[in-house]
């Protein structure tokens, strides 16, 4: 398997982008400017459908005079660095235990029935890749899947299928809890502190 | 200064030491895999584990700054426990496959598994492997064997200055490897395989063709350029098997150039190993004999301005002096042996020394390059003055090509005119080696193979004098040298005598005899009209026009002296015999002359460096740098407009050894981006 993956298109940060990489590399005294190295990289990511191909590593390792192993050994060892294509819809599903004991083999079952896929695969329409991640420290509200930048939480075999479908149609659905609660509030509605005190 | 206590043994280090080298102080043996002197402190293999009171975990030795009061316990079982228990994670990803390992036998993992490890496994799961990787066709992986000490990528990106070297991937999956798999393309990528503490990393071309228990090891010098490295020969039978460096502090430290490493293998081919005699047109097989009397009879009654001799770039000192004394003694002025015509002369040795010596760069803190590649001229030299930038405060500034010397460097221009700037102090870089307290200049022989090369040297003199170069215990003149020959032949008076013809009037076919010691890099094209003698180890360049061929023997097949560019005199030793008739090159010399009736006065190698000694005294100081006097040298005059050009094209074919080599030519292929027109090793 290669390390990187060549378009042949060459890549380059937007003005906007170069604007961003500016303020990242200013964070770091004068001539550590290699410290900016994981930002830019990321920046490069979201411009890049969401992956790096050899001419973004490259870009980035020219952008801060970093030589191009360097900047392949960083995006190598962070899994948030996508280094082939993903889909449209990038779905990182939580596989730690409380996501685990809360179901998180139904949505991995969904992935597999509905859209065809297993761990690491896109779909054929380039609209949805599955990854299984370690834990993303949203155990409250598990099982969690991570859609591109946004939290789905308290989802079952149902509700991610829902999911799916509206992001399928091109809508948007509200990301954080999928279920009747407020962040990690209790289902349904407060259960303590009913009474009003103060003036009784 | 801290002091502490080492299995009772109380040693006081300098502040800064680690707690594995004050073990050593102690006389404590520290297993260590990733710890390497030369390199930074990774503390990742854990093998170094060493227990300190009041520390409730064993302590990494050789990532632990040695503090005062310290009570450290190498040999506990606590330690014992701890070591077993890291040799036992190092090991469960480690091939058992010694048996088929180039490293066996002298593998780090293998020796300290012995001494150190369980003696048994528990571990009964699969073991990772890893795909090999493509290094170049110098290194060989076998990446399951790696360990992970990161020992390959610090030297890469530390000593050698390529960052293409790296661990990519992290946890069980984290691999070394180069950007998108690419050749290994540094001058001293075969170092890390002596890094290597297991059978990652082995060498190509050794592969399979020896273990380390039947090798022959010799101590010997390098001679392939003119650093001098300290080598050992391993080799078995009559055949050289590989070649290592050896320490030397001075000198290579612990590295070793990849042309002097891996050329052992055009030991043993276009071998001149009879002599030969052309007649009606063709080389024919003779015997010594009839090589000899040919020889005689050319030179009976000749006068000797008709007779010329040049001496190549791999000559041994003792074989130039012989050829010396017999130009003498046929009354011929007309010798040299700065085969690229360096416009150097003898009068004054500091004018042709690298007078601040290897080690001596370390000290330096401003540093001008004049028409030099040191990376391809002397890698290890090279790697020094990178050591040096490394540790910061030493601005460098190169005059002449302009190329990745692997370090920071200003450029200030490409030819005499902005050496002349300097000089003339209207150069902003005049300033900062004015300033300096010890600062350097280094000519290369690109600045010192043209036309005006004495005014450039009397330039770089200038400078030398105008800028505080010389002090009472600092001299900053240096001239790098590429040939290993060529101080010693300028110590031994190789250049034209009165009246006497230099190289180029020598090949101009004016001659009637021309003696070629093993001279290969000169333009042989109108020696027709010369009766050419080669005597020398190869068929290269020389041998394809002689007339009289005498089989010499190769740097590896003789004891002999090399004198660095340092002027640091060095005896390299005999490895293996020369090859078939071939014989050690001064005593065909003194064969040669009691056949044509002028007897050389020596009759064993000591009587002969005698008479070198009395030339010149610092022979007689085997590994001795002895400081030259400064004194006048160099031409006032008009300098060219042109620029300097590297003598180096072609890092891997400089000389005839090398060409005739196959791991070279393959080297060349893959990394130098010259085009090549044949080699010149067809004949």
């Amino acid at each position: 398997m290669s390390q990187v993956i060549a378009t042949g298109k060459a890549f380059e940060f937007t003005p906007e982008n170069v604007k961003k990489a500016k303020v990242f590399i200013a964070k770091y005294p004068k001539g550590r400017q290699q410290s900016a190295v994981m930002p830019l990289l990321d920046l490069a990511q979201r411009q890049n459908e969401n992956w790096l191909s050899r001419e973004a590593l490259e870009y980035v390792g020219n952008f801060l005079d970093v030589p191009y192993m360097r900047v392949l050994e960083v995006a190598t060892f962070y899994t948030m660095y996508n280094l082939k294509p993903v889909g449209k819809y990038f779905l990182q599903l939580c596989r730690t235990t409380p996501c685990w004991l809360r179901g998180s083999d139904d949505l991995e079952a969904v992935c597999k029935n509905k859209l065809g896929i297993s761990n690491g695969e896109t779909t054929e329409d380039g609209m949805f890749s599955l990854l299984e991640v370690e834990c993303l420290g949203a155990c409250v509200n598990a099982p969690v899947v991570q859609i591109n930048d946004d939290f789905y939480e308290d989802l079952n075999a149902k509700n991610f299928e829902v999911v799916l479908d509206k992001l399928a149609k091109g809508e948007v659905p509200p990301k954080g809890p999928q279920i009747d609660r407020i962040n990690s509030a209790p289902e349904g509605g407060p259960k303590t502190l009913l009474e009003k005190t103060g003036d009784a | 200064m801290p002091t502490l206590t080492v299995d009772g043994v109380e040693v006081t280090v300098d502040p800064g030491t680690t707690v594995l080298q004050a073990c050593e102080e102690a006389g404590a043996e520290i297993p260590r895999f990733c710890y390497h002197e030369r390199l930074s402190i990774a503390g990742n293999c854990r093998m170094c584990l060493v227990e300190m009171e009041k520390s409730p975990k064993l302590i990494a030795s050789c990532a632990m700054p040695a503090g005062d009061g310290m009570v450290i316990h190498t040999n506990s079982q606590k330690v014992k426990e701890g070591r077993e228990g890291a040799m036992e994670f190092l090991l469960i990803n480690h091939p058992l496959d010694c048996p088929i390992c180039d490293q066996g036998g002298e593998c780090d993992l293998q020796d300290q598994s012995m001494a150190y490890g369980s003696g048994t496994s528990r571990y009964h799961e699969l073991k990772r492997s890893v795909a090999e990787k493509n290094m170049g066709p110098l290194i060989k992986t076998t990446m399951t064997r790696c360990i992970h000490c990161t020992r390959c990528v610090r030297f890469a990106t530390e000593v050698a200055g390529v960052e293409d070297l790296g661990a990519i991937n992290r946890g069980e999956n984290m691999e070394i490897a180069t950007y998108l798999e690419q050749a290994l393309d540094s001058e001293l990528s075969g170092n890390i395989i002596d890094l290597c503490p297991v059978g990652a990393l082995t060498s190509k071309p050794y592969a399979f063709t020896a273990r380390p228990w039947e090798l022959t090891k010799t101590e010997s010098i390098d001679a392939l350029d003119a650093v001098g490295a300290n080598i050992r020969v391993d080799s078995r039978g009559q055949e050289v098997m590989r070649i290592l460096p050896r320490l030397h502090e001075d000198v290579n430290e612990e590295w070793l150039s990849d042309r002097s490493r891996f050329s052992y293998d055009g030991l043993k081919a276009q071998r001149l190993d009879t002599p030969y005699l052309r007649k009606d047109g063709k080389l024919q097989a003779v015997g010594w004999n009839e090589a000899f009397d040919a020889i005689a009879a050319k030179l009976d009654g000749l006068d000797g301005g008709k007779i010329g001799a040049i001496a190549g770039d791999i000559a041994c000192a003792e074989s130039m002096k012989a050829l010396k004394d017999l130009m003498d003694l046929l009354n011929s002025p007309n010798i040299d042996c700065r085969q690229d015509g360096a416009a150097l002369t003898t009068e004054t040795r500091s004018g042709y020394l690298f007078n601040s010596t290897i080690a001596g760069i370390e000290e330096a803190d401003a540093l001008l390059i004049v028409g030099s590649n040191p990376r391809h001229e002397a890698a290890l030299i090279n790697a020094r003055i990178r050591k040096r930038w490394k540790m910061g405060n030493f601005p460098i500034a190169l005059i002449g090509e302009q190329m990745d010397l692997g370090y920071g460097h200003e450029y200030l221009g490409a030819g005499p005119a902005t050496l002349a700037e300097v000089a003339a102090g209207k150069h902003s870089f005049a300033k900062i080696l004015k300033k300096a307290k010890r600062p350097m200049i280094i000519a290369g022989q690109g600045a010192l193979n043209r036309a005006d090369s004495a005014a450039v040297l009397a330039l770089t003199k200038k400078i030398a004098d105008d800028f505080g170069l010389l002090s009472d215990d600092w001299n900053g003149f240096n001239i790098l040298h590429t040939a290993a020959a060529r101080v010693a032949g300028l110590d031994l008076g190789l250049v034209p005598g009165e009246g006497g013809k230099a190289v180029k009037e020598m090949l101009d076919g004016s001659l009637d005899v021309l003696f070629l010691l093993g001279a290969d890099e000169i333009d042989t094209s109108r020696l027709e009209t010369s009766f050419v003698i080669y005597q020398g180890s190869h068929g290269d360049a020389g041998a394809s026009v002689a007339d009289v061929i005498l089989p010499g023997a190769a740097y590896t097949e003789k004891d002999a002296i090399w004198v660095n560019t340092e002027g640091r005199p060095q005896l390299g030793r005999r490895a293996i015999f020369p090859p078939g008739e071939a014989r050690e090159d001064w005593t065909i010399l003194r064969a040669l002359s009691e056949k044509i009736g002028k007897t050389l006065p020596y009759n064993t190698i000591l009587e002969l460096r005698a008479k070198m000694v009395e030339t010149a005294p610092h022979f007689a100081d085997i590994d001795v740098v002895t400081p030259a006097p400064w004194g006048a040298f160099g031409a006032e005059g008009a300098i060219e407009e042109s620029a300097f050009v590297n003598p180096i094209t072609d890092y891997y074919l400089t000389n005839p050894i090398s060409r005739s080599s196959r791991i070279m030519a393959e080297c060349s292929t893959t990394f130098s981006k010259v085009k090549r027109e044949g080699t010149g090793t067809n004949g």
